[in-house]
Order: structure tokens, then sequence, then C-alpha cells
């Protein structure tokens, strides 16, 4: 049994369509990373799934319950990391965890805090209110509250949004930890790095569909094949360069003041530039060339 | 042949229900977490606010122009009908104002909402414990009148329920409110329409039977006046009408209960 199952997912908002014919199957125990720019339809996905946003059309099931008739239940089997910090600011460490234990019905609040504290490394400040606590450390508390009760699916929506590096790095390791656990994950980024550290298999989304999905390596090489050469220069001369490259079929994207020119192995008479700097393609490449969007 | 024992599934694997005491309980756990960590604002002023009333109004009034109204001392009089103030200003006003700042400003419906609960159990949940509070606090202004000269009755011990259910109301009003306006600003229109109406008519101050026709008619669809009738019955004695009062009040509460359900869910479910 799938732990995800969408089939055909619509979500309008008036005139805006979010999901567009959405099909998306996440198998258990693996990571999938929901790969899109913003307004792509990850987070409405997200709400989807939890029962907070009610499909106009399609089949949704989650763990085996028909949403949104059981999202409630489906609920109770899912944990939810949040792109934005809901916590109780005024209230202890330890009492944000508990209310959560409670919600879930955890049959043993007290150990059940004592292993999320123990997943957010913050033992030591439990007596504290979250008002106090570092940024990295509410961060920490907001993944161990989505698990205090043992969920055997986790969605994170947008996990380390708008962290420094520091922080995000030890977001990461925490995830990584829960996926060592065979926890099924489904998250939403729009950060490459991520996506490729911490994926399985990564679903690339574009306008409310999914528009290519498979492991990292894979999608590069369908996508970007094995090289990407980026070349520097005036504006003339990129203009000229890539004329060239598209001449011969190769797929060319902006890079900041470079342009990339995709699946380099290919090119051919001196379509790549002698100082065109080569490198390995990379899932940035696959993802700039599907969505037509900068990655970040 | 064995007999079986049925055995329960597992509390993952049943469905969940409507309206499950659990998930209540779990919200109102959150609610009192909160209420820990400011108490004390609250209740000073709960108490301080209902003794400067009573020292104003009761005292300075009833020492310069009115002794008593239909044979109450009005110290007395204001001091019952006090209670009703301070119902509908612990219970509406915090539902207005709370419900839309967890909503739009803490995104702490969001995190309750990816839990296994349901609008139904979030409105009811803070329902209750604004009622719950808002019950408590109403019976301040009687205990502060009790300290000036009012005698303790049996019926006063209804007192708490009275309060508790007319408070479900209001919080019901307020949710509902913090539900349908657009900005935090547009409830200064709820409180001048309805909020300082309901209070200054609500015969706290002065006996209804003052007002003109109209206004007496309206005043008995205004709950918060059938809550100062049932206090009253219950410091000076009941009379058959108040159950007719009484009831009317639960209709109160069942009825913003529902429409405060319904705007929330417009509110929170895409």
């Amino acid at each position: 049994m799938a732990a995800i199952e969408l089939r055909n997912a619509v979500k309008t908002f008036g005139p805006i369509t979010a999901v567009d014919g959405l099909n998306l199957e996440v198998p258990e125990g693996i990571c999938l990373g929901l790969l899109g720019p913003n307004g792509a339809g990850k987070s409405t996905t997200m709400r989807l799934l939890t029962g907070q946003a009610i499909a106009d059309s399609g089949e949704l099931r989650v763990l085996g319950h028909e949403l949104p008739g059981e999202a409630k239940t489906a609920r109770g089997k899912m944990g939810v990391v949040p792109q934005l910090d809901n916590l109780d600011v005024d209230v202890t460490v330890e009492d944000n965890l508990a209310i959560f234990a409670r919600l879930y019905r955890v049959p043993d609040v007290g150990a059940a805090v004592e292993k999320a504290l123990a997943i957010a490394r913050l033992q030591e400040r439990r007596h504290d209110a979250v008002d106090e606590l570092s940024g990295g450390m509410r961060r920490r508390l907001l993944l161990a509250r989505g698990l205090v009760h043992e969920p055997r699916l986790v969605l994170l929506d947008e996990p380390t949004v708008g962290l420094d590096p520091q922080i995000r790095t030890e977001l990461w390791t925490l995830i990584g930890e829960l996926k060592a656990r065979g926890t099924t994950i489904l998250m939403s980024t729009h950060y490459i790095e991520e996506a490729e550290r911490l994926a399985d298999e990564v679903a690339v989304m574009h306008q409310g569909k999914v528009i290519s999905r498979g492991r990292p390596v894979e999608l590069i090489d369908e996508h970007a094949g094995r090289f990407t050469a980026e070349v520097y220069g005036p504006p003339e001369r990129l203009a000229e360069t890539r004329a060239e490259a598209e001449s011969q079929g190769l797929s060319v994207r902006p890079a900041g003041p470079a342009i990339a020119i995709v699946g380099s192995e290919r090119a051919e008479n001196g379509a790549i530039p002698d100082d065109a700097v080569t490198r390995a393609a990379s899932l940035e490449d696959v993802f700039v060339l599907l969505t037509g969007e900068e990655a970040e | 042949m064995e007999a079986t024992t049925p055995v329960a599934p597992p509390a993952e694997e049943r469905q969940m229900r409507r309206l499950e005491p659990t998930a209540i309980a779990g919200v109102m756990s959150r609610e009192l977490a909160n209420f820990r960590t400011y108490w004390k604002g609250t209740t000073f002023s709960s108490v301080l606010e209902p003794l400067v009333y009573l020292l104003a109004f009761g005292l300075g009034l009833s020492a310069t122009l009115v002794d008593e109204v239909n044979g109450i001392p009005y110290i007395q009089f204001v001091g019952t009908g006090m209670v009703a103030t301070a119902v509908i200003f612990s219970s509406a006003l915090p539902a207005m104002f709370g419900t839309f700042v967890k909503h739009r400003f803490q995104n702490t419906y969001d995190a309750i909402l990816a839990a296994p609960v349901d609008v139904e159990e979030l409105v009811s949940a803070e329902m209750l414990w604004i009622a719950l509070r808002s019950g408590t606090y109403g019976c301040v202004p009687l205990l502060v009148t009790i300290a000036f000269g009012l005698d303790p009755a049996p019926g006063m011990l209804l007192v708490p329920i009275f309060c508790f259910v007319t408070a479900l109301g209001f919080a019901g009003f307020g949710v509902t409110m913090a539900a349908t306006v657009a900005k935090i600003d547009q409830f200064n229109y709820v409180t001048a329409l309805f909020v300082t109406p309901l209070f200054l008519v609500a015969g706290t101050f002065f006996p209804i039977e003052g007002l003109p026709e109209g206004f007496q008619i309206a005043a008995q669809l205004n709950p918060l006046h059938q809550l100062v009738e049932l206090v009253r019955g219950g410091a000076f004695g009941f009379e058959w009408a108040d159950i007719a009062r009484f009831a009317f009040l639960v209709g109160f509460a069942i009825l913003t209960w529902r429409f405060a359900i319904h705007q929330m869910y417009k509110r929170l479910i895409d």
C-alpha cells in the first residue's frame, strides 16, 4: 500500500488552479522531495493531504484513508511540520510538546515528551518558554512536535525555508535520522540542495502538476545528460554561444552572469568555447530546464 | 469451542468520530497552558473592574441620586447587574480578538488542525474554555457585592451556571465575528453596534421598565438582560419566568455555537 495516493487531484481558488490534475504516489518508507518554484502548488498539495483544503475533484488517499472523509483519522497517523513557526511562544518547550501529544491521543504523554525532547536535543531547555530559544532550537522543536506521536508519515512543508545555513544543516541531520528510521517523508522544498541531499526520489512540480519524477541521478541523466558547460563573457558573446548551442539541439539556460549549456558532452564543432567551465550536470540544471525558473 | 473475546482495534486503527472529548480536552489543555502564563493580569483586572464600577456607580449614585430600585438597594442592584458586564467583557471580547490573533497572526489553528482535531472540536473547545473562564470571573462582582452588604442566598449557587451558559453564547458570537471580519480594526463596528448596546440595555445600571416600549421589547431579546434577571433571581428570589430566561440563554449558546463552526469552517478550510 502506498502511503500517499493522489489521482487527478484538482484544487482551484477562484480563477487560479493551484493543483491541476495531480497524480502522485508515495510508497511507504521513502523520502519524496516535492520540488518546485513558488506557486507550483506544493503547499496546497500539503493542505489537501491534511484535509485543510478540500479538492474540487480527484481521489486522495493517505495511509489507506480516503480524503476528505477520513482525513481526521489519517491526520492521527501523520506528523506535519509547517513552513511557518506556529509554536506557543509563551509556553514552555515541554508544554508545547505535551499539548500535541494530547491532541494526538498519545497514551503516555510523559514518555512521548521525553522522546521528542531527545529528538530536538532540548532536554536542558525543557522548562524555558519558546520565546527564549534561538531560531535553530525553535525549528528543532517544531520538527519534534510533529514527531511526538511517532507517525508513520511525516509531511515537511519547506522545512528549512528562511533559515541560515548552519541551522539548515542541523535540520538536515535530524531529517536524515528520521529517514534512517524508515519513516515515510513527503518534503516540499524549493531548495535544490535540500532535495538532492535528503530525497530518495524527487518529483518536480510546476503549475499544479508533477512534470517529472525519479531519483536525482535518474532525473539528471534523463533531462540534463552528463556535463554542463558554463560560459562567461559579454552579452553579445553569450548570445552567439547560445545560438550556436541551440542550433545543435542543446538546452541552454541562464546561470547568473553566465549561460549554462546542459548536456555539453553532445556538443560538436566548437559549440563550447575553450574557456567554458565544465562541471557535472546537476539537479539544478534539471529544475531550471523543466520549470523555466531560477533555482535557489 | 473456545470463547472469543472481542478485541478493540488499536487506537490508531479506529475511525475518529465527531466531537471527541479527547480532542476538545487537548485544545483546552493548550488554552490552560497559555493561561498559566497570563492569569495574574487577567484576574487582577477582573477583580478590580467591578470594584471600580461599584464604587463609581453603586456608592457614587446611591449617595447622591438613587437610593434603591424596585426595593433593592442601588449598590446591590448594580452589583448583581455587573455580573452580566463581567461576562460579556470576559467572553465576547477574548473570543473576538483571541480567535482572530490565533488565526491570522500566530497560525495556531493551522497547527491544531494538522492534528486529529476538526473545526467543530476546535470551536467547541475554544468556546468551552472561554465560558469556563468567564463563568468564574463573572461571579467576582457578586462576591464583591456581598462584601458590600448583599446577603448570600442559596440561589446564588446557580449564578456560575448562568454565567457559563451566557458566556458560551457570547464566546460563539465572538468566534463568529472573528471568522467574519476581514481586518482586526473592524471589531470597532462590532463593539459599537452590538457589544456596547447589549451592555447598556441589559438592566445593569437602570431598570429597563423605564425605557420606551420598543427598547423594552428589544431588551427581552438581549441575552445579557436575561442573565441580569437570573442573577437577581438568584440573589433576591426566582420567579417562574426564569426557566424561560434560562432556556433562552441555552438557545442563544446553541445558535452561536453552530454559527461559529460554520464561519470558522469557511475561514479555516480552503
